[in-house]
């Protein structure tokens, strides 16, 4: 690509600020995509982005203002910056100024971006022609999603602070159907590297699972006990860190609000010791060790930019332990800074197990495959809507005995935690709902009592 | 881009052996602005630009994008495309096609605006979100407030292989308010705007389009009242439903089901299928004879009305469902020929340059009565125990689009043909056909609203659409209604 080194455009930008106080973000991101629908690729794509954020601060009366100019390509940082500047001269100082993040330089900023290749699906595209060979010859029907994608970050301040971070990014997602369309299985796996991925080994499961629903069993709406896979773990949890901010909660709008105001740290959710936190070391999960934000938010903060980024927790031992807060608002509220982390960990400690050993403890109730469509309908009780997908099986004395008709839910996750029965050891895992977004997540299967499935769907 | 440029792309690309290319040059720019009791949380402007081309060749498609708008770069994609196209190609037994589509020469076209909403200053911005949250927040029992707008101003040049030049500008702007109020114990309770997101520019906070001044000085008090408000008793209700929350249905049970690429299962692994399966086209009962629907590129201020879509075609209006049966789709070039329907109905978007075009939601609209037809409050007049509904607020429906849930902003109780104040806690769901089918009568054109949003996802890697959706008022019988303090079990 014929644009300047990103380490230049730091540069550059941090000189047209003459000093000033500034931070510049450069993104750079190589992806490429093959998707495939009805046994064949259908719209397969490769680009290379560029995005460059220039944060601009600036004293105004009563405080600090912050302005903010974001572009891709080959971007005029002069104009950029004098942008950002206008933008923060004409603004009101802004509510989560802080001090400008202090540091030196990441050994490894002056190296050039990571690249992605095509070369990264060669292991997978020959084994998914099989599988389409394979899919056509038994009236099954693939359709599916396999990514890969690679972004480096760098990061500069007139602080003199230079970071940067490169991230590899990868997924599969398949479905079969029954060539009628009445069965279908699902599956994903997130990964780094592709060459991991065993595309066969995914269809021969889904081929299994295709087979569980030649028995099908009508069932009515009503509470039931559920096994839920580590997929439908990530999507329910990842909405219990989406709504975990702070200021929400102080202001008594949030189901982490205390009912005679502040929040409900330190207050018991589950009698299950669950911790749930982010963690850019955790391992495979490994992540940005420091933060970058684009636009302030009431959990993210431009100021806080080049801030290193620990082991965050959530919920630790059962217990509420932190909300979202930025520097200025933790400050403000007695609170520990603790800001989004771009990876997610749910575990009980001590818990072994897989879906099928828990599957295998259930005397009798449902094994869901994912979770869709899922949205708050209740912020005081976090009360989420969606519908189960792609895989609703009977379980009884430990044998799963049919597939069951799919369902509407209304739940709430931060009340499942306090009705789990039982975990299994914590795996990774991609959620079918948010897994584009939250790709880096760590979850246990959940055997989950009551939960409440207020009508059936016709669909499959 | 030049001209010229862009003819040696495609150039290459018909020497390449290309049997279609198509090279998109766009720039993006939005500013988004939040402000949070009247305090500056979010400002920040951005543009997006870049080169995106799309080649059928050897009967796959394959697709390569660019930030670098050089040359070299530009040239560089057809290399890429066809290398994408062969990996491809690798994993198929089904060969491309697209359905034949004149060239239309240069069109030149912009959506209908009289102020750039994302050049007006942010200084400006700020000032009148500012204004708006200091009135409500000023208001007894309102807590917080917080107010934003989203502007965008989207200019794309296209080219294709078979001579069509379009040069076309979108221009969309979206303010909302949100206030809250606090009760006693923790209760509290929110309540939005209903003014929809609009292809218009920035005069339309203005009042160019909505009654801001009613509707801000009106807010406070119904949250005041919506606070005190009983908690609904669940079972079946006669509903009417106002535009600015049955758009929303519109678009999950009929915008989405009558997506030919989705009934077909080219969204099988991610958005879902349809229940409106194509050997029903001209059968399927999809709701009572009330019920006409059509999609439209074209309508006025629509959020995903153009001249030329993303694939060349030209926009349309076309039928979706007459007299209660579905007899149309929504189309793109390639679903188009694998189905032998002929044209394209012009439904392709990508939302950036650096994403494939896919088929996207035209303007999905249920038609009105013709002429004055009954107003809401004649609606309203024909219901003994029902619920009047305003506002979207949570949404939700599965893979095949029967099954939704619903709430609302503002939901009133209604007996015996009167309003009877506000009611908590209330959720509508419903089967699509059943729903349509129990439509007894929609409202006439002055009760007619075009609504929708900036945020309608579709496709791996994920795409988001703005779409509108016009409506009259609707009077449905017998739908359910939950309780949702119920359905969490408390």
């Amino acid at each position: 690509m014929s644009l300047p080194a990103p380490q230049e455009v730091v540069e550059r930008a941090l000189a047209a600020a003459n000093g000033g106080p500034c931070v510049v973000i450069v993104e750079e991101s190589s992806q490429s995509e093959i998707r495939f629908a009805n046994n064949a690729t259908t719209t397969n794509g490769r680009r290379r982005d560029r995005r460059v954020v220039v944060v601009r601060f600036c004293d105004v009366e009563g405080g600090v203002a912050a302005g903010v100019a974001s572009q891709s390509g080959d971007v005029d940082v002069r104009a950029m910056v004098e942008a950002a500047a206008a933008d923060a001269r004409t603004s009101p100082p802004s509510p989560d100024a802080s001090e400008l993040v202090e540091g030196g330089a990441d050994p490894a900023f002056d190296e050039p971006p990571a690249e992605g290749d095509l070369a990264a699906f060669d292991p997978v595209v020959d084994d998914l022609a099989g599988a389409f060979d394979a899919a056509r010859s038994s009236d099954r029907v693939l359709a599916g999603f396999l990514d890969h994608q690679t972004d480096t970050v760098y990061l500069g301040s007139s602080t003199g602070l230079r970071r940067r971070h490169s991230q590899p990014t990868g997924a599969i997602e398949m479905v079969a159907r029954s060539a009628d369309g009445t069965r279908s299985a699902w599956m994903s796996e997130a990964a780094g590297d592709l060459a991991t991925v065993d595309v066969r080994a995914m269809d021969a499961a889904l081929a299994a699972r295709l087979g569980w629903a030649e028995r099908t069993v009508a069932l009515d709406a009503g509470r039931y006990e559920v096994v839920l896979p580590p997929s439908a773990v990530a999507d329910l949890m990842v909405d219990v860190a989406n709504y975990a901010g702070g200021q929400d909660a102080e202001e008594g709008r949030t189901v982490f609000s205390a009912p005679d105001g502040g929040t409900r740290i330190g207050e018991r959710l589950s009698p299950l010791a669950f911790h749930l936190y982010g963690d850019p070391a955790e391992p495979g999960l490994e992540c940005a060790p420091f933060l970058t934000v684009g636009a302030s938010s009431s959990e993210a903060s431009v100021f806080d930019n080049g801030m290193p980024i620990v082991a965050t927790p959530l919920i630790t031992e059962g217990r509420l332990a932190n909300l979202h807060y930025h520097r200025a608002g933790a400050a403000r509220s007695g609170a520990q800074f603790a800001p989004p982390v771009d990876n997610l960990v749910l575990e009980l400690p001590g818990a072994g197990g897989s879906t099928e050993d828990l599957v295998a403890r259930t005397e009798r109730g449902l094994l869901l495959t994912c979770l869709w469509y899922i949205r708050e309908v209740d912020p005081s009780t976090l009360l989420l809507t969606g519908l189960t997908r792609d895989g609703v099986y009977l379980v009884e004395g430990g044998e799963i005995v049919g597939a069951v008709n799919n369902f509407r839910f209304n739940e709430s996750p931060v009340d499942l935690l306090a009705r789990t029965i039982e975990a299994g050891a914590s795996v990774r895992a991609l959620g079918r709902e948010f897994g584009e977004w939250v790709n880096r997540s760590r979850m246990p299967p959940l055997r989950v009592a009551d939960f409440n499935m207020s009508s059936t769907s016709a669909a499959s | 881009m030049p001209a010229g440029l862009a003819e040696s792309v495609l150039d290459k690309a018909r020497r390449a052996g290309c049997d279609h290319a198509e090279l998109r040059v766009e720039r993006i720019r939005s500013q988004a602005v939040s402000l949070r009791d009247g305090e500056v949380e979010t400002a920040a402007d951005d543009t997006e630009s870049g080169i995106g081309l799309r080649v059928v060749f050897d009967g796959a498609i394959g697709f390569a994008a660019t930030v670098a708008r050089d040359a070299a770069a530009a040239g560089d994609l057809v290399d890429q495309a066809l290398e994408v196209a062969r990996v491809a190609a690798r994993a198929t037994s089904r060969r491309v096609e697209l359905a034949a589509e004149d060239g239309h020469g240069e069109v030149e076209w912009a959506s209908p605006h009289a102020i750039d909403p994302v050049s007006v200053p942010l200084s400006e911005k700020v000032a009148l979100l500012g204004d708006w949250s200091r009135r409500v927040l000023d208001a007894p029992g309102i807590d917080h407030v917080a107010a934003s707008v989203l502007a965008v101003t989207e200019d794309k040049y296209y080219a294709d292989l078979a001579g069509t030049v379009a040069i076309q500008r979108r221009v969309r702007v979206h303010p909302q308010l949100e206030a809250v109020a606090l009760g006693e114990g923790g209760d509290f309770e929110t309540m939005r705007t209903l003014a929809p997101p609009v292809g218009r520019g920035w005069e339309y906070l203005g009042g160019d389009g909505w009654d801001w001044e009613a509707e801000l000085a009106a807010l406070p008090g119904l949250l005041r009242e919506k606070l005190a408000s009983p908690s609904v008793t669940a079972g079946r209700y006669d509903l009417v439903i106002a535009p600015t929350n049955l758009w929303l249905t519109i678009h999950e049970s009929i915008g989405h089901a009558t997506e030919l690429d989705r009934a077909l299962g080219y969204e099988a692994a991610y958005a879902g299928t349809s229940f409106a399966t194509f050997d029903q086209l001209g059968t399927l009962p999809y709701g009572s004879a009330a019920l006409n629907i059509t999609g439209d590129r074209t309508a006025e201020h629509g959020l995903a009305t153009v001249a030329i879509d993303d694939e060349g075609v030209e926009g349309q209006r076309f039928d979706l469902v007459k007299d209660g049966t579905l007899v149309g789709y929504q189309l793109d070039r390639s679903i188009a020929a694998t189905t032998g329907l002929g044209r394209s109905n012009g439904c392709a978007f990508a939302d950036s340059p650096l994403h494939i075009p896919i088929q996207r939601m035209a303007n999905v609209s249920l038609a009105p009565t013709a002429g004055p037809g009954p107003s809401t409050e004649e609606l309203i007049g024909r219901v003994s125990r029902g619920i009047f509904i305003e506002g979207d607020k949570s949404w939700s429906i599965d893979m095949q689009r029967y099954n939704f849930q619903f709430t609302g902003q503002r939901i009133f109780a209604i007996r015996n043909g009167q309003l009877a104040g506000q009611l908590r806690d209330v959720a509508y769901q419903a089967t699509t056909t059943e729903f349509w089918g129990s439509m007894a009568a929609v409202g006439g054109e002055s009760t007619y609203l075009l609504a929708g949003a900036f945020n309608c996802g579709k496709g791996q890697p994920g795409q988001v659409a703005p779409v509108s959706h016009g409506c009259p008022s609707a009077l449905v019988n017998d739908v359910r209604i939950l309780n949702t303090k119920e359905e969490s079990g408390r």
